[in-house]
């Protein structure tokens, strides 16, 4: 009875949210909680495009052929003196960059995990086919049409949320891409059409059109639009003295803390952070300079912002990392890196099971390397997303989530 | 139409030793054929070549061609020098200088505020233009300024003049307060010489609100003081924008967006900002209806790509090493440009190239550089980096010894290849007839490339010769780019471009900043990458704003555009159909 009589209320209160008539306690009510099991889990994932060399990254410190392949753009040991300057160790024999230190007590805390030696088992060095396996969620195939993302969002009976699934920035991700609605969002401030009288104009041609892609962009637009509207208005203030950087990248996570605390029905966000592709000075004089540092600073300011921001509901959130491939062991003849294999990919959650570097580490050697040269695969990113997807999002289809393909848990959560 | 199914389904059975699943595929496949086959009619053929082969039908295209004859038409888009270019755009494009620049002469002239200090120290010449010269020092001036606040007061540097010493109290407010054509009298009312001292003492904010009402050469001076660096990529997206408007020679510049994208550098990539004037002036633009070999050639022998893909830099073992810093570590071989040489630039990621080729075609191309890129330097081959042992790139042995030929004789293997015959026909059929070009298009303008030794404008032809070009598969199936949304919204309402940059912000939102695709893939040619739901709200808002003439810098007047229903209406111009191409 009660179950039945909750579908009724969420059923005839979205079709007010539809209208934009229903008041704002009550769209936020609706999506707030589902059931005995409380929140809804929200899943988010981040894409470092451009291939981000996870072996500085994640440092072997322990592993001397690291320092050997590569002399002039290796991290230092945690020990080297300069502590600015220096790997921070993890666990003895891994250590982070120096520009990841926002992150070190998230990692002490055991919320953030850290998976090693992972990536997708497709041997392409391109940035646009390996990214492109990533979303899908299935390397090596290129017809699949949606995305890992848009497969994952579990079945639900009746109406869900127009933001259900939010891509952050100005195109739809390939993640995301897929039958279930999503969204593509900039910012939620200029999310609507700002005259009332043409708003209503444009929703019926969009809804009139004949071409069924216009018709469905358009539906998910404006059911998206009204129910945003009540939020838009607010100015947004981070708790727990968060301060997200001034990057796209900040803003994006910013955005997404923002759509999770409003209750809106979020359950999947996706945002990218661009600019890993260093092939050429990817670190100045010292450790902590350079082009690679200063992409690891916004990305390890931006996360330990939304971690602070977010206090207790992290309980309810996970946070994905991932980057196409890894790059060259060695250094190449330019201070950087050429393109690689296997890279490590972060997650942090209230639940996860986190202060460990999971993965089997497979060596340096060059009778080590992947096709002697990078760094060798021992675990596939779909296990780290499928397990996420099963037991973080709850959803029990994942295999129709990575078609062909059986994630084997890593023990995350 | 219970005919058509009935043969539909016996296509189907007679595939009877297929799976299930093929035999889905094939009928979808046969829907396609069908829609490919199936021509448009004759006042429909018009609409399609406006949409296709324009940046969108300005009002009185449609009637112009149609007097004209459309095959006439055609064949003058495909000889773009026949075409008398439009006086409009002329006389737009004449304020912007840049545009005409060497890099060289840009770096001396629209310096990076590094740079100025290095005029400063004496280690770069002032540019020559007395003006741009005062503008300089002037700039010196404040940053002396700034450099002496906090540190001791440089006491060589020349007094810079705060507003209150050029201006009497009477003129401050003037221009302070007041209309903007108040203000903009005020300026204009102020002698010559003075008018420069004013705009280099005033504050940005000030600055801005004198700028939309000021004349060009006035809005030029004023960027200038704003930084001038930032004038260089400013004059590329104006003059993108102008000319996808004004072109008589639309058909070109449709084709410079297509083989900029293709060929795709970064702009904000470090030197690259003063090398892609050149780049798109004197490689792409003159080779889009040429043979493919030179354009390569162009693109590979180009400061701007061999900046931005890194090969500038790049060396064989044997090169000189800098002194034994070991900080600085060993030079030697990066991989970036020949990796995209064969992955995006030629026979397409599936072309048959392995890693070892990758490897060996960045070998062949060592010793390519740029002599002194942040001084907006030449093309140059190093014979002493680079690396001459033997080399085998596809199969073909590039023996030892070689020098520039070496990587010369890639861009031959690599021009004629069939993989690059069908990879550049594909991406040319995905922009200009549809997402998913049929397969028997795409053949037949790959035999037209190798046939003809990849004469583009050859493909071009046979590309629009085709029946597939003016089918129903075709016709108004394709997602405008936002750089072709915002450009046709201006033609079709007949906007009058005073200055560009706001509508090239405008694109930005929309998700394609001109000149800003950081990856080197460049922006996808497929409808799918533009159609969501936040881009869809940004094209309704710059839609409506641009109808109610708020976009700085466009005047359009929709005096006689009452209804919604008008074609040219905000609400027109934001609905699904403008959409569409």
């Amino acid at each position: 009875m009660i179950q039945s009589r909750r579908i009724f209320l969420r059923n005839s209160a979205l079709a007010m949210v539809g209208m934009g008539t229903a008041p704002l306690w009550l769209q936020r009510a609706l999506y707030a909680n589902t059931g005995s099991a409380g929140r809804k889990k929200i899943l988010i994932a981040i894409f470092q495009r451009g291939a981000a060399d996870g072996l500085n990254i994640v440092v072997p410190h322990g592993e001397k052929a690291y320092y050997n392949l590569r002399p002039t753009i290796a991290i230092p040991r945690p020990d080297s003196g300069d502590a600015q300057n220096s790997t921070i160790d993890l666990d003895g024999f891994f250590g982070l960059h120096p520009s990841l230190a926002p992150l070190k007590p998230l990692f002490d805390q055991q919320h953030l995990a850290i998976v090693d030696a992972v990536g997708s088992p497709d041997p392409t060095r391109s940035h646009f086919d390996a990214q492109d396996y990533m979303e899908s969620g299935t390397p090596g195939l290129k017809a699949t049409r949606d995305g890992w993302m848009n497969r994952a969002l579990p079945r639900e009976l009746g109406e869900v949320s127009p933001v259900r699934a939010v891509s952050l920035g100005a195109t739809m991700s390939r993640s995301m891409t897929g039958l279930n609605p999503a969204i593509a969002l900039q910012s939620i401030a200029g999310f609507q059409v700002k005259d009332a009288e043409a708003a209503k104009q444009f929703e019926n041609m969009y809804m009139g059109s004949k071409d069924p892609r216009m018709q469905a962009a358009g539906r998910e637009t404006f059911a998206a639009v009204s129910m945003l509207q009540s939020i838009q208005k607010q100015a947004y203030t981070p708790a727990g003295g968060a301060e997200y950087p001034r990057s796209n990248f900040g803003n994006s996570l910013k955005q997404i803390a923002q759509l999770i605390k409003s209750n809106v029905g979020m359950e999947m966000a996706f945002a990218d952070i661009g600019g890993w592709d260093h092939h050429v000075n990817e670190m100045g004089q010292h450790a902590s300079e350079g082009l690679l540092a200063t992409r690891l600073a916004d990305y390890a300011q931006a996360l330990r912002a939304f971690w602070q921001d977010m206090g207790d509901r992290m309980q309810d959130v996970a946070v994905v990392t991932m980057s196409e491939f890894g790059r060259t062991a060695h250094e190449n003849g330019t201070r950087g890196t050429d393109h690689g294999h296997a890279n490590c990919m972060f997650v942090m959650g209230g639940e996860v099971k986190g202060g460990r570097v999971y993965g089997q580490w497979p060596g340096l050697e060059r009778d080590q390397l992947y096709e002697n040269r990078d760094l060798a695969l021992t675990t596939d990113f779909r296990d780290v997303l499928g397990e996420l997807v099963a037991k973080h999002l709850g959803n029990p289809q994942v295999n129709g989530v990575f078609p062909g393909y059986s994630p084997k848990f890593v023990g995350l959560t | 139409m219970r005919k058509k199914a009935a043969i539909a389904l016996v296509c189907a059975l007679s595939l009877a030793t297929f799976t299930g699943i093929s035999a889905y595929a094939g009928k979808k496949n046969d829907e396609q054929a069908r829609l490919f086959a199936k021509q448009i009619p004759g006042a429909e053929r018009i609409t399609q070549a406006l949409n296709r082969l324009t940046f969108g039908a300005r009002p009185g295209d449609a009637a112009a061609v149609r007097s004209m004859g459309l095959k006439k038409w055609i064949a003058a888009q495909l000889n773009p020098d026949s075409i008398p270019e439009n006086p409009v755009l002329t006389d737009k494009l004449k304020t912007l200088d840049t545009l005409a620049m060497s890099a060289e002469e840009l770096v001396k002239n629209y310096p990076t505020p590094q740079m100025v200090k290095q005029m400063v120290a004496g280690q770069m010449p002032f540019p020559t233009d007395p003006n741009r010269r005062m503008m300089i020092e002037r700039l010196v001036v404040k940053a002396e300024k700034k450099q002496g606040q906090g540190d001791q007061v440089n006491p060589d540097a020349p007094q810079a003049q705060p507003l209150a010493d050029v201006l009497s109290r009477e003129e401050i407010r003037a221009l302070r307060t007041g209309t903007p054509e108040q203000r903009r009298a005020a300026f204009q009312s102020l002698p010559k010489d003075k008018q420069d001292d004013v705009i280099a003492a005033m504050a940005p904010g000030m600055r801005q609100g004198l700028f939309q009402n000021a004349s060009p050469e006035v809005r030029r001076k004023i960027v200038m003081a704003n930084g001038p660096a930032q004038v260089v990529a400013r004059d590329l997206m104006e003059s993108k924008l102008l000319r996808a408007v004004y072109s008589n020679r639309q058909l070109s510049e449709v084709l410079d967006d297509f083989w900029f994208n293709h060929f795709n550098v970064f702009l904000d990539k470090g030197a690259d900002r003063y090398l892609i004037t050149a780049y798109e002036r004197d490689v792409i633009r003159p080779h889009v209806l040429g043979k493919f070999r030179e354009l390569l050639e162009a693109t590979a022998k180009s400061p701007a790509m061999l900046f931005y893909l890194d090969n500038w830099q790049s060396v064989g073992p044997n090169a000189p090493q800098p002194r034994a810093d070991a900080k600085k570590g060993r030079r030697g071989l990066n991989e970036n440009y020949g990796r995209e040489l064969l992955e995006l630039h030629t026979l397409g990621v599936d072309g048959g190239y392995t890693q070892k080729d990758v490897t060996e075609v960045a070998r062949c191309f060592t010793g390519w550089t740029i002599l002194q890129p942040q001084r907006g330097g030449a093309f140059s081959f190093n014979k002493r980096t680079h690396d001459s042992g033997e080399k085998v790139v596809l199969g073909v042995t590039i023996p030892a010894g070689g020098g520039i030929e070496d990587g010369e004789k890639v861009l031959d293997i690599v021009a004629h290849h069939p993989a690059t015959a069908r990879f550049v026909s594909t991406k040319l059929a995905q922009r200009f007839v549809a997402d998913e070009p049929p397969a028997t298009l795409i053949d037949r303008m790959a035999q037209t490339f190798l046939k003809t030794d990849g004469d583009l404008k050859a493909v071009m032809r046979t590309m629009i010769d085709s029946k597939e070009f003016w089918s129903e598969g075709a016709y108004r199936t394709k997602m405008k780019s936002p750089l072709e949304m915002v450009a046709s919204a201006v033609r079709a309402v007949n906007g009058d471009i005073d200055y560009a940059f706001p509508l090239a912000n405008q694109i930005a939102q929309l998700g394609q900043p001109l000149y800003r695709k950081q990856e080197p893939t460049g922006y996808s040619n497929s409808s799918r990458e533009w159609m969501n739901s936040g881009g869809l709200l940004a094209r309704m808002n710059f839609a409506l704003q641009l109808t109610n003439d708020k976009v700085p810098g466009v005047k359009v007047d929709m005096a006689k555009v009452t209804k919604p229903s008008d074609p040219t209406s905000g609400i027109a111009l934001g609905s699904p159909d403008f959409q569409k191409k």
